[in-house]
């Protein structure tokens, strides 16, 4: 009995004391305390509404940077302090903060991409009537993403991880009167429940095998013994990979993502930056060490001989980059390009963590929620001004009409191509190319190579196109350039685009994760050149490739060419590989028959056996007490006497 | 052999029920009047039966409250309503069916009961006597409270019963 | 054969019958009181005998609050009678059967 007090007093952690991890919690608290305020008190308050929710996240920002600075910067270890959730059977779930290297660089991320868009959205949604809906959405979005990003173990975040499904839902179906927009909400959310199924196996797999959810504690224990997981360590990452390959939108489950277009800009610039798709990525990165065990398969599976799920996370990774890649390169609404960029470029970071680089792909995801974000902003500004028109072959000659979303755009082009030596994409494209190399996937390297040409080439098409050469429109004619309040986050994520290229992040990730067991390369514009040659090379080479196809292809072209030259590849890029139709034409009639058999059985079973026969039997029992009921005095009087008889009778 | 007393319990138990018996089901009359006057026969058939018992100060009130006070409020009842036009309904035979059913097979739980019990040979001379003074010492010592509230139960009654008959009821 | 306890108790028991079977047998609602008088006044012998046969007055204390408590409730339940022959101009249960909706 002593020995169970002690333990609960001990769970519960030392007696509160003001610790700098702590912060943590005001950092989660924060959008989350705005949106309920905002959803049950101020959404009639326009003014209030967006002090509490820009409030609520630039502070969450503010903060975050103190975490960064305390932990991240110097290394310093954090000491958990978990509150006790529940107990359940064997199960122990704390509610805790991992604060380290990889939580707070994430941190910035989020809360940073989350204040700039919501500072954008007060220009973009300004006439809207779900303005406050908007806001309060969008603070519990970041509040369902920064739990994901703090839990410090696998079952909260798979409670965030299932938060910010539930707030994708609410934002992509912000405009629920479209049918398109309540159709995308809806396919969004039901894919990624496909993903989360595997997740939350992958979750009670491990602590099946294991006993335990904590990510330090598991990773320990694998480090102690890395056959811990037995047979089954490679179904494990692979039903972990589930998950990300939901939120993350990898192949085959990567069809909600340009659908959820249909939410307003401001959401798709977070979904693609800094929320929800990155959450994939972040998980592979945070149960990275899942991944790492051996090649193990059970007995059923053992023809899969010595491949990792490591390896399949990177072809699949590999395979959806190419994918959406090669989608992208022929569509015509501006945000479906950069949707399916998007894509590729999460095809990019999983591919990374698949060779065994999630410093690459950590890299690149901070990297690319910048310059990504800056993109969709931009987009969105393009959109605005030219009146809700997003086919880029009725735009052309924004460039002189919005100058200063030209430029950022061509930044974010920039960086998102890759360009060298100036822009933050170059360099973390740069370590998914050398961790591929180095870890030996050269056909993953020459693919990467490929995709960032590809990349390059759609990218650049999609400025020339869009703003260069002359108007196609009338609406593109009239545009002219948005407010100061969606320009200025522009400028601010134009600034990370460049600049992060002369900041160490790189290393200090690779530091996270592999400690001081690898040696860190050397930083500096030309350390990629020094470091790994090949590598940096290649992508030069690719990126230089595909702007000048792009170029020679698309300058001053009145429309694409390609459907001409390239008529059957055209049409099958067009319609995305057909994707929806072959899932259509595979599940609709699997579900369409579920759904009858369902239905008769709900028609026939619950309503009319159960339902009905339970009225049908109260009904009958009803009429025939009725018959009862005379009304008649003596009737009642013989029954009751009958009663009393019965009484003695059993009295006796 | 029988002495007096127990002579008269016969002759006051068979008037008792052959009085009770015309009071519910007289076969030649039907009128409410008959059955009330076969009540008051029967009622002071049981004051008789009181009285062998030992219970005087209850058979007066029998007799007084009862087949006084309670039978003259019936009869009240009967002539002020006016019944006589309703007399000529008839039994029904469903009805007298039941009734004798329902009757039989209590009177026959009851009976049983009571013959099954072992007789009851009391000790003769402790006997009750339900003289005036003992019961008034008991009723105003041991059942004071009863008999307050018996006496504010009577007072609702009464309220009551003005209330009702009053002619009309808002 | 001398009266005992149990004479005295069967002549409750037929007073009671003939009591009950007034009440489902009969028609006017005044008669079936007079069978509820008559079950009363069964219940009566019965108490009486008892307290006779067990030396013990509080059966007839019992009685006694059973005939005042009957002459409050003939009272009132004539009265009711009277109020309902006002508004229906019967006074037979088979015309009173409003309980049944």
């Amino acid at each position: 009995m002593e020995l169970v007090v002690t333990n609960a007093v001990a769970s519960v952690g030392p007696a509160y004391s003001s610790r700098p991890e702590d912060i943590g919690w005001f950092i989660l608290a924060l959008p989350l305390f705005a949106s309920l305020a905002i959803a049950l008190f101020l959404h009639r308050n326009r003014t209030l509404t967006l002090f509490f929710s820009v409030g609520g996240v630039v502070a969450a920002f503010l903060l975050s940077w103190v975490l960064f600075f305390t932990f991240g910067v110097t290394g310093l270890k954090a000491v958990p302090s978990p509150f006790p959730w529940f107990h359940a059977g064997g199960l122990n779930v704390n509610l805790g903060l991992a604060v380290d290297g990889l939580s707070t660089v994430m941190l910035l991320v989020v809360t940073g991409v989350s204040a700039l868009v919501q500072f954008y959205s007060t220009a973009y949604m300004r006439d809207d009537r779900g303005f406050a809906r908007f806001f309060a959405s969008l603070s519990f979005f970041t509040f369902s993403m920064l739990g994901i990003v703090l839990s410090d173990n696998l079952v909260m975040m798979f409670v965030f991880w299932e938060l910010v499904g539930f707030s994708s839902y609410l934002l992509i179906g912000f405009w629920f009167e479209r049918e398109a927009a309540a159709d995308a909400a809806k396919k969004a959310f039901l894919t990624n429940r496909l993903g989360d199924f595997g997740f939350l196996l992958g979750i009670i797999l491990v602590w099946s095998l294991t006993g335990n959810v904590q990510f330090d504690e598991l990773a320990a224990k694998l480090k102690a013994d890395p056959n811990a997981l037995g047979v089954w360590s490679s179904v494990v990452g692979l039903l972990i990979f589930c998950g990300a390959m939901g939120k993350s939108a990898q192949f085959p489950l990567h069809v909600w993502l340009p659908d959820a277009m249909e939410g307003p800009t401001p959401v798709s610039a977070l979904i693609h930056a800094a929320t929800m798709v990155a959450a994939g990525v972040y998980l592979l990165c945070r149960a990275f060490f899942l991944f790492q065990a051996t090649t193990a398969w059970p007995a059923a599976l053992a023809f899969l001989g010595s491949i990792s799920a490591l390896d399949i996370i990177a072809v699949i990774g590999g395979g959806t980059a190419l994918l959406a890649a090669l989608i992208a390169i022929q569509q015509n609404d501006i945000k479906r390009i950069l949707a399916y960029s998007t894509l590729s470029q999460l095809g990019y970071m999983v591919m990374a963590v698949g060779v065994g680089g999630p410093d690459a792909a950590m890299y690149h995801l901070t990297t690319h929620a910048g310059f990504k974000a800056l993109l969709f902003l931009g987009a969105g500004s393009v959109i605005h001004a030219c009146h809700h028109e997003q086919d880029i072959w009725k735009m052309g000659g924004l460039g002189r009409k919005l100058p200063v979303t030209f430029r950022t755009f061509v930044i974010g082009t920039a960086a998102l191509a890759g360009f060298p030596l100036f822009t933050s994409g170059f360099y973390s494209k740069d370590a998914i190319l050398v961790a591929s190399v180095r870890h030996g996937h050269p056909i993953l390297f020459g693919l990467g190579v490929l995709i960032a040409s590809m990349t390059t080439f759609y990218m650049v098409r999609l400025v020339i196109v869009a703003f260069l050469g002359r108007s196609r429109s009338s609406s593109a004619e009239h545009a002219h350039e948005s407010p100061i309040q969606m320009t200025w986050p522009l400028v601010v994520l134009a600034i990370p685009s460049i600049g992060l290229a002369w900041l160490p992040l790189g290393q200090y990730l690779t530091e996270h994760f592999f400690g001081s067991r690898v040696a860190v390369e050397e930083g500096g514009l030309f350390g990629p050149f020094n470091h790994a040659p090949l590598a940096a090379t290649f992508g030069t080479g690719a990126i230089i490739f595909g702007a000048w196809a792009a170029i020679a292809t698309y300058w001053n072209a009145e429309s694409d060419p390609l459907p001409r030259s390239l008529a059957f590849w055209s049409r099958v890029l067009r319609n995305r590989f057909y994707f929806d139709e072959i899932y259509e034409a595979l599940f609709i009639p699997i579900q369409d028959g579920l759904a009858a058999v369902c239905g008769w059985v709900d028609r026939w079973v619950m309503s009319g056996l159960l339902v009905r026969g339970v009225h049908g039997t109260t009904e009958l029992a009803g009429r025939a007490l009725r018959m009862v009921q005379t009304g008649n005095l003596q009737t009642y009087t013989f029954l009751f006497v009958g009663g009393v008889a019965l009484i003695i009778l059993i009295a006796l | 052999m029988p002495d007096l007393t127990d002579l008269l319990f016969y002759g006051f138990s068979g008037l008792a029920l052959f009085f009770g018996f015309l009071c519910v089901a007289n076969p030649l009359s039907r009128s409410p009047v008959t059955s009330a006057m076969f009540l008051v026969l029967t009622i002071v058939s049981l004051a008789g039966l009181f009285t062998l018992l030992h219970a005087f100060f209850l058979a007066a009130i029998q007799v007084l409250v009862y087949a006084g006070a309670v039978m003259v409020l019936f009869l009240f009842v009967i002539m002020l309503l006016d019944l006589k036009e309703e007399e000529r309904r008839r039994f029904r035979r469903f009805t007298v069916g039941a009734g004798v059913i329902a009757v039989g097979v209590i009177a026959g739980l009851l009976l049983q009961t009571v013959l099954k019990a072992v007789p009851y040979s009391p000790n003769t001379t402790v006997l009750a006597v339900g003289a005036t003074r003992p019961l008034g010492v008991i009723l105003f010592t041991q059942y004071l409270l009863p008999f307050e509230l018996l006496s504010l139960l009577l007072l609702v009654a009464v309220v009551g019963v003005i209330l009702l008959t009053k002619k009309e009821l808002k | 054969m001398h009266a005992t306890l149990n004479h005295y108790l069967v002549v409750s028991v037929l007073l009671f019958s003939l009591g009950l079977f007034g009440v489902l047998a009969r028609r006017n609602l005044l008669v079936i009181y007079m069978g509820l008088e008559l079950m009363l006044n069964a219940a009566n012998l019965a108490l009486v005998a008892f307290s006779r046969y067990n030396a013990n007055l509080n059966g007839q204390v019992m009685v006694f609050f059973t005939i005042t408590v009957a002459a409050a409730e003939v009272s009132v339940g004539l009265a009711l009678i009277v109020a309902l022959y006002r508004k229906r101009q019967t006074a037979h249960v088979e015309d009173l059967t409003s309980l049944k909706l």
